[in-house]
């Protein structure tokens, strides 16, 4: 990786003229909007900046603490970006087994890659650890938001039905299976299509990472390969976690619909 | 059988004693909105008193295993939903549900003929009627058995010689299989021709509970 090229500062300021561009375009059509696209710029640059330091910082004194702080923050972060994205009321108790699930789901993945699957030593090395927890933890964060919004849309949509069927003595987890067996299906979807078209529509942004900072070829698919697997595991374990438990949210201890809470 | 002792349940339901017996027919009448199918609902526990003590067979209903109970004292709702496309498939739902092992075809062909739903198994049920729907929830609950049954208004929105079809199918099922039937009509003529027992239920309250046999 010797052979990646720096970019001076000087250069980085050649690239914001596409930030122009679209500036005199959205002022000369009169689409407005432009301290948005001035603070969105802003917001990157400075957040991209803190975390280079932040990067630089932890990965020159590897600590136990560190990572583990980090990937708390990073789960916190996720959770509560999920229940920012689902614009519907959701319960108190859908949105623990929400927090559970993306802890439970994610940490058991992350700590199943890199002691299993890259060996890493030691286990917490941040600068293997905090990019890979990343990449599990964004991709699960997007299949939970997906699965929850399945998971309310078939209760809700299908209230009558299952109304029904507990009348004639159904069991609520046989009664929804189909329904949450679609709401999972549903969250793992983009997953399994970005496997699909994975090296030939696009190359993943890790790799095309990786290949930029001067990794040959053949060694940045095999992490992308296992990044891939991992993200899977990820989106699998949460996501299922948060559909079998999440279910049961809508269901009192008298399994009775109560999805006035949810 | 059912023992309601000051039963109150929202602003909907208030009840200060009442009995319904085993093995009868007992009908609810009353006008529309006075309470008469959240009765049926806190029977079959879909809903729960909120306060005041409810009864089945000598113990509080809170006690029993409330899926246990509803497939003991199943009921059939006003506007049955279908559980799927196919009349089969509502057959195979219906005992997967409820944790049943599935059946012959001959069976659901038997139960189709019995209540005189002129279709093959492959029919969608999006081409019945609401009188053939309405047939086809029963059929569904009769494929389970039930020994109490609670059966809500089954004569809205269905023409009257479905309505009449329906009842008879159901007091035949409950004479010949000695059990018991808690049916919601708004007809006094239904009543008072099946009711062993009529309740007049108003505003929540009890009105009145004939005895007829």
């Amino acid at each position: 990786m010797d052979n990646i090229i720096d970019i001076s500062l000087m250069q980085i300021f050649t690239a914001f003229i596409f930030v122009l561009i679209l500036l005199i375009i959205v002022k000369r059509e009169h689409i407005g909007g432009e301290w948005e696209i001035i603070l969105a710029n802003i917001r990157m640059t400075v957040q991209l900046i803190l975390v280079g330091y932040l990067l630089t910082y932890i990965f020159a004194n590897p600590n136990l603490v560190f990572t583990v702080i980090i990937l708390l923050l990073m789960q916190g972060f996720a959770i509560q970006n999920i229940y920012g994205r689902i614009n519907k009321r959701i319960s108190t108790d859908l949105k623990k087994i929400v927090a559970i699930a993306m802890f439970t789901g994610t940490t058991i993945t992350i700590l199943y890659f890199v002691l299993i699957v890259i060996n890493l030593k030691p286990w917490f090395q941040p600068q293997y650890f905090i990019p890979l927890a990343g990449m599990l933890i964004g991709n699960s964060m997007t299949g939970i938001s997906l699965g929850i919004e399945g998971l309310i849309n078939g209760i809700k949509d299908n209230q009558a039905m299952i109304e029904n069927a507990l009348m004639l003595g159904g069991k609520p987890e046989l009664i929804t299976k189909d329904i949450t067996g679609r709401a999972f299906y549903q969250a793992i979807l983009p997953t399994i299509n970005s496997m699909m078209g994975m090296g030939i529509v696009f190359l993943p942004g890790m790799m095309t990472g990786q290949i930029l900072a001067g990794a040959a070829p053949l060694t940045a698919i095999k992490y992308q390969i296992v990044i891939m697997l991992g993200i899977l595991g990820s989106v699998t374990l949460t996501v299922y976690i948060m559909i079998k438990w999440g279910a049961k949210t809508f269901f009192n201890e008298r399994s009775q619909i109560s999805i006035s809470q949810n | 059988m059912f023992k309601l002792t000051a039963v109150k349940y929202k602003d909907i339901l208030d009840i200060k004693d009442l009995k319904i017996e085993e093995k009868k027919i007992t009908c609810i009448v009353g006008k529309s909105g006075g309470g008469k199918t959240t009765l049926l609902k806190l029977l079959n526990n879909m809903v729960s008193c909120d306060s005041g003590l409810l009864k089945f067979k000598g113990q509080k209903i809170s006690d029993y295993n409330p899926i246990q109970l509803r497939r003991e004292i199943i009921m059939l709702p006003q506007n049955p939903i279908m559980f799927s496309t196919t009349i089969k498939d509502n057959f195979t739902k219906t005992l997967k549900y409820t944790g049943n092992e599935l059946r012959s075809e001959n069976n659901y062909v038997n139960l189709l003929k019995k209540l005189d739903l002129e279709h093959n198994l492959a029919t969608d049920t999006i081409k019945l009627s609401g009188g053939e729907k309405q047939r086809l929830a029963l059929a569904r609950v009769l494929l389970l058995k039930p020994k109490i049954l609670l059966l809500d208004e089954p004569s809205s929105a269905l023409d009257e010689d479905t309505e009449k079809f329906i009842i008879k199918m159901v007091v035949n099922y409950i004479k010949e299989n000695n059990g018991t039937l808690i049916m919601v009509t708004h007809s006094r003529s239904i009543a008072d021709e099946y009711g062993d027992t009529i309740i007049t239920l108003n505003n929540g309250q009890i009105e009145n509970v004939e005895k007829r046999r």
